[in-house]
């Protein structure tokens, strides 16, 4: 049985119907075609999923879509704003954080939820941070590298990116 | 150095695609009217199929169809080819059984694909592979390598007694046996390689899109080398002729040599697509993974070391059993003999070596390349030998290993397992490797860890590896079905871009970078006006593909040569233009210019005059500026070097961590930088992972998968590593 569920993503109003066995992930990637999230795996592992919901980051394989009802969601498609990248998508690419790109969306969402909590990580708590996000090319060296850089550029930051 | 051209640490231009969630893999594309496949599995590793019965799942809403390997062979359907064949010590060639991509008869792994779902919905299809039933008659069955010999293990195959597929050998037996007479120490170990799950994150994904108006076939497949899917799938399994075939293989997400296979699931989806006239997509879970993707290593070896009094390596004898699952997966049995035995030198001058392989088949899933495929397996148990010679002849293990590492001046160096080693310096990378690692210093560590309770082991290991697949005449003397060149066409367009047509692939590996890098520096074109493009058989000439860290070693190569007919060209077309000889124009810096004159065409005016060809010699030359070029590569490369790790473990748990990982390498002449070091922090990882965190276990009484999952399944995580410091020696 079908029902109707609507929330916000990426800042527009949004109104879909779903299955009440329709995974949030299979809503954002099949019928919204938000196909920035990936899913890695089937035991909530790897992360590569992750979405902020309400300013939280979760596994989006891990909630029904009926859950988000009334929701403000964000996904990777939506960090960007106005055509300019976020200081943590430029700092991912300036410092090779990474390779086959699988698991990217995950890590810089899952990264800037790190940083609103703790906007000046060290490396340790970086790395236990991301224990939930998989990465099977990079060895996590370049990623760490890259969520410390990003948030010391948020820190530095001016006007629109200071929120996050 | 051309800005951004060789050599420079250029940011990758792939990235923003990622960054932005813009990546287009295979999961991410949708073909209109697309139904969803669903593979019923085999839950046991061997037993015979009595019945199928698919009438209730049929009937169930949205399913289109289910088949079974009963429907494909009366389709004529063939076998899952394997592209390595084996002869083996007496001359026979290896044991080949036949693999039809939904099993007919028999099951002999757990994962074994039974039948298909076609419905509107994966969930859809699902439920209905619920209600598939499915006699089994249980055989026993053997998944245990070390017990797939025995007298009275299962037979995986009937003509495969004791579960041997080949027996194969490499060197001179009789020299080693002299050697060994001689010796005044023999140092024996045994060693198990274990079996490692690949698991890119990216699990598998395949599309087939049956064209009836033109009777063509496209498959979008998570795939290394698209052009070799294509030609096996099309020769060997769906009779499908090269023009009728389009294989895409998109953004990938990591792959480890999982994805160079032709596996099932790509056969099925393309045969079943033109059996129901719409697309049919299936993509993997991951707990499927674990059951369909080919596994990696999984050896058990005895091997013996003879030196004499000063510690010279005398001889070295190994016997190696290989796992190759229950089916010969693509390139299984290349792995454990061209890969492995040959490899067995090392980086040391043993005089004399001796391997055996016997590959066994077990009631496993296949096993096939994986990160490094047989290398790193000769690597570990030659490093583990040299370290147990060491102890047991009061050698200094660092000394041991100097004072039998070949010379500098030695090469190129003949190895007795086959290669002829070109250039190398491993004496210096294993100075660079204890100076960055602060080796003198480390009994003082060790002193600092103690006080706190802790234990601390340093552990070495010189490597060598034979990369770049390599050249096709010695290959197919080894047994390769197919050639290892590489292709590569460079487009000039008329307003002077470039767009790269390249046979390899990236799936994380940065070519769309490093293959722009090579454009800039050839041509001096800026690197944002060059494009490469690849995975994708209808706009690459042709191409073998990325496995065997060949990918700029023979596919740059094969670009390189490219390039340099298209500045042949350019300067004929300058020449013209600049009423010279051809001869008299040198091409630097994207400009052509007479020698010893100010008389000079940018590259652009000669693109545009290739395309606009009004003041051309058009009686000697064509029009355009395109070029393609195949590339066969004359050797290997053979990249080496020392890797150093350091590590405290608490006594009382067991806890192993490491606090200190060097790596100290010679790639030879690196493109980027940047990119080879994330290419060594990756390769490290997947490296510690083998040894600290991960182990595919099967049951030995029940044969079930126990780490079946990412539940069971330990991936090394951020937390589970230390920084590496990472150095690099070049010859």
């Amino acid at each position: 049985m079908s029902r109707s569920v609507s929330f916000v993503l990426n800042g527009e109003a949004v109104e879909a119907e779903v299955e009440s066995r329709t995974l949030l992930v299979e809503l954002l990637r099949e019928t919204l075609r938000r196909t920035g999230t990936h899913v890695g795996c089937d035991t909530s592992q790897c992360g590569a999923c992750v979405i902020h919901v309400d300013g939280r980051s979760v596994k989006s394989c891990t909630m029904l879509a009926l859950q988000v009802q009334g929701a403000d969601i964000v996904t990777i498609e939506g960090v960007a704003r106005n055509g300019k990248l976020h200081p943590m998508q430029e700092a991912f690419r300036e410092h090779h954080g990474l390779q086959c790109g699988f698991c990217t969306p995950g890590m810089i969402m899952s990264a800037l939820d790190l940083v609103r909590q703790n906007p000046d990580p060290d490396e340790k708590q970086i790395r236990e941070w991301l224990e939930g996000n998989l990465c099977r090319c990079t060895g996590y060296q370049n990623i760490v590298k890259a969520v410390k850089a990003g948030a010391a550029a948020l820190r530095a930051g001016q006007g629109e990116w200071r929120q996050q | 150095m051309t800005e951004n051209g060789i050599g420079a640490a250029v940011r990758r231009k792939e990235d923003f695609r990622f960054i932005t969630g813009r990546g287009r893999y295979t999961d991410d594309i949708n073909r209109p009217g697309q139904l969803h496949a669903f593979i019923l599995r085999s839950p046991l590793p061997h037993a015979r199929v009595r019945d199928i019965d698919t009438r209730s799942a049929a009937a169930c809403p949205g399913v289109v169809a289910v088949f079974t390997g009963s429907d494909m062979a009366a389709d004529g359907v063939g076998g899952l080819p394997c592209g390595w064949g084996i002869t083996q010590k007496d001359g026979s060639q290896m044991v080949e059984p036949a693999h039809p991509p939904l099993a007919a008869d028999t099951v002999r792994c757990i994962g074994d694909q039974v039948a298909v779902v076609l419905a509107e919905t994966r969930a859809l299809a699902r439920d209905a592979a619920e209600l598939i039933e499915v006699d089994y008659e249980e055989l026993p069955a053997v998944t245990d390598l070390a017990a797939a010999g025995d007298g009275d293990a299962p037979q995986v195959w009937d003509e495969a007694p004791g579960n041997v597929c080949f027996d194969w050998e490499i060197g001179d037996a009789a020299a080693v046996d002299k050697a060994f007479a001689t010796a005044r120490h023999i140092v024996g170990i045994d060693v198990v390689n274990t079996r490692l799950i690949p698991n890119a994150i990216e699990p598998r994904c395949a599309i087939g899109d049956y064209d009836s108006g033109n009777d063509a076939y496209t498959l979008y497949t998570t795939s290394q080398n698209p052009h070799v899917i294509r030609l096996l799938m099309g020769a060997y399994v769906l009779h499908i002729p090269e023009h009728k075939l389009r294989v895409v293989a998109p953004d990938v997400g990591g792959a480890f040599g999982s994805k160079i296979f032709h596996y099932a699931e790509e056969a099925i989806v393309t045969w079943a697509s033109q059996r129901v006239k719409r697309p049919v997509k299936w993509t993997s879970d991951r707990s499927e993974a674990f059951m369909s993707d080919a596994h990696g290593r999984d050896h058990v070896s005895h091997a013996e070391l003879a030196l004499n009094d000063e510690g010279d390596f005398l001889g070295l004898r190994v016997s190696t059993r290989a796992n190759l699952g229950a089916y010969l997966s693509t390139f299984g049995p290349s792995v454990p003999t061209y890969l492995y035995g040959t490899l067995m030198a090392g980086t040391y001058r043993t005089p004399a070596i001796y391997c055996e392989v016997k590959g066994m088949f077990t009631h496993t899933i296949p096993v096939d390349a994986y990160r490094g495929a047989g290398r790193p397996e000769a690597t570990y148990l030659l490093e583990r030998l040299v370290d147990k010679a060491a102890r047991e002849t009061g050698h200094d293990k660092v000394e041991l290993r100097r004072r039998n590492f070949i010379k500098p001046e030695s090469f190129p160096y003949q190895t007795p397992v086959a290669l002829e080693y070109d250039s190398g310096n491993y004496h210096a990378c294993l100075d660079k490797a204890l100076d960055v690692a602060d080796y003198t210093n480390f009994e003082q560590r060790r002193k600092e860890s103690a006080a706190k309770d802790k234990l601390r082991g340093i552990g070495f290991s010189t490597y060598i590896e034979a990369c770049g697949l390599a050249p096709s005449n010695v290959a197919g003397q080894l047994g390769a079905r197919a050639g290892l060149y590489e292709a590569g066409t460079v487009r000039v367009n008329p307003t002077g871009s470039v767009t790269v047509f390249t046979g390899s692939h990236s799936h994380g590996q940065g070519h769309e970078t490093t293959f722009a890098q090579l454009v800039t520096e050839a041509l001096g074109v800026d690197i944002d006006n060059v494009e490469v493009v690849h995975g994708d058989t209808a706009k690459i000439p042709f191409g073998m593909g990325t496995y065997g860290s060949r990918s700029l070693s023979v596919g740059g190569m094969a670009l390189l040569a490219a390039l340099e007919k298209i500045r042949t060209k350019a300067r004929k077309i300058a020449a013209h233009m600049l009423e010279a000889s051809a001869d008299d124009v040198v091409f630097k810096d994207g400009k052509l210019t007479i020698a010893g004159t100010d008389k000079e065409v940018s590259f652009g005016d000669v693109a545009l005059s290739a395309y606009v060809p009004h003041n051309y010699p058009l009686d000697v030359l064509e029009p355009g500026l395109e070029e393609t070029a195949f590339y066969d590569p004359k050797n290997f490369t053979f990249p080496a070097g020392c890797h150093i790790c350091e590590v405290e473990v608490d006594a009382d748990t067991g806890v192993v961590e490491v606090v200190r990982f060097v790596a100290a390498d010679d790639f030879g002449r690196i493109v980027n930088p940047m990119i080879v070091e994330g290419q060594v922090q990756g390769g490290v990882t997947q490296g510690i992972g083998q040894a600290l965190y991960e182990q595919c276990v099967y049951d030995p009484e029940s044969g079930q998968l126990l780490t079946g999952s990412l539940m069971d399944y330990c991936l090394p995580k951020a937390d589970h590593l230390p920084n590496y410091e990472i150095a690099t020696n070049t010859t």
